[in-house]
């Protein structure tokens, strides 16, 4: 049975304390920077007295935390399962999203939506929200200094963090047939949504054994399979961690791709990902291509630039990143035919495949044409011609400069603001998100509840709300459909009370 | 581990220089050419004035 493909992204950003005008900062705390950063932004909001009330009063509720559950079942007593910070800062914005500090990074989680479109909607809405942050948060800190963001996975050096994204799926699908699927499209989608790196930080080899690469994370992975998102990262991550009726439901967590800059990109990042996975939840993928190893084939795409190195399979073929790419794209076009585009929208499917097709047509006949929509290519780009105008290796400091700044999520700074990247979404709609919820996913709840009775909310999280009306307990109000609670479900109902306690009253009846 | 001694060995510096002239010639055209010229000097005035102290002072630690 195919359920509607809710999804979401998570993005963890770099972080840098600096003294104004540039020059490194001793002995600065990447945590306290982030706690700074989500603070700074939630008593701006305070101040202007709109959005979230008394927001520090709304925690997150880590009652149904589980990240520890394995999808395949008994979780391995090897596995290093994430532990939940609850002591680090957390805020829920009235958009839906939670925007908190997660090791040693400012993370923001996009609300839940219901296509690929809207969620790049609340990823770019969410590159507001930093950049806000970082406007705001010097008048917190020493002055003379600020903080400064990049959304990028890695800081050159080996260490990395995560662009996670989120697709709802059913329960019934086995979670072999998912893996398999999943993997085929993981290894090679890079093509069009990696965003570019120069070297390479494999353990054990020369920085410059790779000139630049296409993706951010490639190097970093290193199982096929596996629990972990820190070390031993794996290709397919099996946290079971619903946040939603488990029965009817699965979250698929996927940790392998690249923060965007490109909108369109990301786009294709969300919008392939999901209308592959709603084949497979369909039971309708006519083709599985399995790799002999898929680690070293992810690399190895990451590594080849010219997209024509071909990949081992596992039945002794070799095929290419681009094939394997037509292919799984043939198969969600006979899909939409056959099924309909409903499970991810019908004019976003559309659009996601259209734009599929003419990207890997793009790099097909010449990379290079796609400089204005894809990152690895626009960095690229931009940085041959710069060493090639200054006679520079691939290794030198200034090009590496360039690969961090591209990230730098300062429009004034930011170089991938400047090559002329085609966008999606219009910017009045990105400053919007910022504060209102996707219409039509339980965000939507969430959001107008925190908008019109944060005083009377003491925690959240994505699947239930606890409001304290004054009554003499706390009243915990379940989410457990992420496709209930919609503006259409519950607008109405909204639009009818005036209070927390009456609309507890009308939901208890309802 | 093996995996990490063949990329090793198929991935000298040589070879990109190879890649890298394939795909740079692929955009002809004196437009496209100037254009990048413009782009060049306007990003000269944003970049970070001392590359190699911002590179080095860029650390991060592990997420997830």
């Amino acid at each position: 049975m195919a359920v509607p493909i809710v999804c979401g992204i998570e993005t963890e950003y770099g972080i840098i304390v600096r003294n104004v005008g540039g020059g490194e900062v001793a002995e600065s705390n990447p945590m306290a920077a982030s706690s700074t950063l989500v603070s700074a932004y939630v008593s701006d909001l305070a101040d202007q007295g709109r959005g979230v009330g008394r927001p520090h009063r709304v925690g997150w509720d880590f009652e149904d935390e589980t990240p520890a559950n394995d999808a395949r079942g008994t979780p391995s007593p090897y596995a290093y399962a994430p532990e939940v910070e609850s002591h680090l800062v957390n805020a829920v914005l009235t958009n839906g999203s939670r925007y908190y500090v997660d090791h040693a990074h400012p993370e923001l989680s996009t609300p839940e939506c219901r296509t690929a479109l809207q969620a790049l909607l609340y990823d770019r809405a969410g590159e507001e929200i930093l950049l806000r942050s970082m406007r705001v948060a010097p008048q917190f800190m020493t002055p003379g200094t600020e903080i400064v963001v990049y959304k990028n996975n890695s800081d050159g050096k080996g260490q990395s963090y995560g662009c996670h994204e989120n697709y709802m799926l059913s329960r019934a699908l086995p979670f072999g047939t998912l893996v398999a699927n999943a993997t085929a499209h993981f290894v090679t989608r890079q093509i069009f949504c990696g965003a570019g790196k120069v070297g390479t930080e494999l353990p054990g080899v020369r920085r410059d054994a790779v000139a630049f690469q296409i993706s951010q994370r490639a190097d970093f992975f290193e199982e096929e399979v596996g629990l972990e998102t820190t070390l031993k990262r794996p290709i397919v991550n099996t946290r079971d961690e619903p946040h939603a009726d488990s029965r009817k439901y699965r979250r698929f967590h996927v940790i392998v791709g690249d923060a965007n800059m490109s909108e369109v990109a990301t786009f294709l990042k969300l919008g392939t990902t999901s209308l592959w996975l709603a084949v497979v939840d369909a039971g309708a993928a006519d083709r599985t291509h399995k790799f002999a190893r898929a680690v070293p084939s992810l690399r190895a795409v990451s590594h080849d630039l010219s997209l024509s190195e071909p990949i081992e399979m596992a039945d002794g073929s070799t095929m290419t990143a681009l094939e394997i790419q037509w292919d799984i794209y043939r198969q969600c076009a006979a899909f939409a035919e056959s099924h309909g585009l409903e499970a991810v929208g019908p004019d976003v499917g559309e659009m996601v495949l259209e734009r599929w097709r003419s990207v890997l047509e793009g790099l097909e006949s010449d990379p290079m044409s796609l400089a204005g929509q894809l990152d690895w290519v626009a960095k690229y780009r931009l940085l041959d011609a710069y060493r090639d105008r200054h006679g520079l290796d691939w290794d030198d400091a200034r090009l590496r400069a360039m690969d961090l700044q591209y990230h730098d999520l300062r429009p004034e700074k930011s170089l991938a603001r400047r090559v002329g990247l085609e966008t999606l979404v219009d910017p009045t709609d990105v400053a919007a998100a910022m504060s209102a919820p996707p219409p039509d996913t339980r965000a939507w709840f969430r959001g107008m509840c925190l908008q019109r009775f944060a005083d009377d909310i003491v925690a959240a999280n994505w699947d239930s709300l606890v409001f304290d009306t004054g009554a003499s307990s706390l009243r915990r109000v379940p989410m457990l459909e992420p496709v209930r609670g919609t503006r259409a479900h519950v607008g109405e109902l909204f639009d009818s009370v005036t209070t927390a306690a009456e609309l507890i009253a009308k939901l208890g009846s309802s | 581990m093996p995996e990490r001694e063949q990329i090793k060995k198929q991935a000298p510096a040589r070879t990109e220089e190879v890649e890298v002239e394939d795909l740079a010639p692929s955009e002809s055209g004196a437009k496209i050419k100037a254009e990048l010229d413009e782009l060049l000097d306007e990003i000269d005035e944003v970049l970070e004035t001392n590359a190699e102290d911002f590179v080095k002072s860029y650390i991060q630690k592990g997420g997830e």
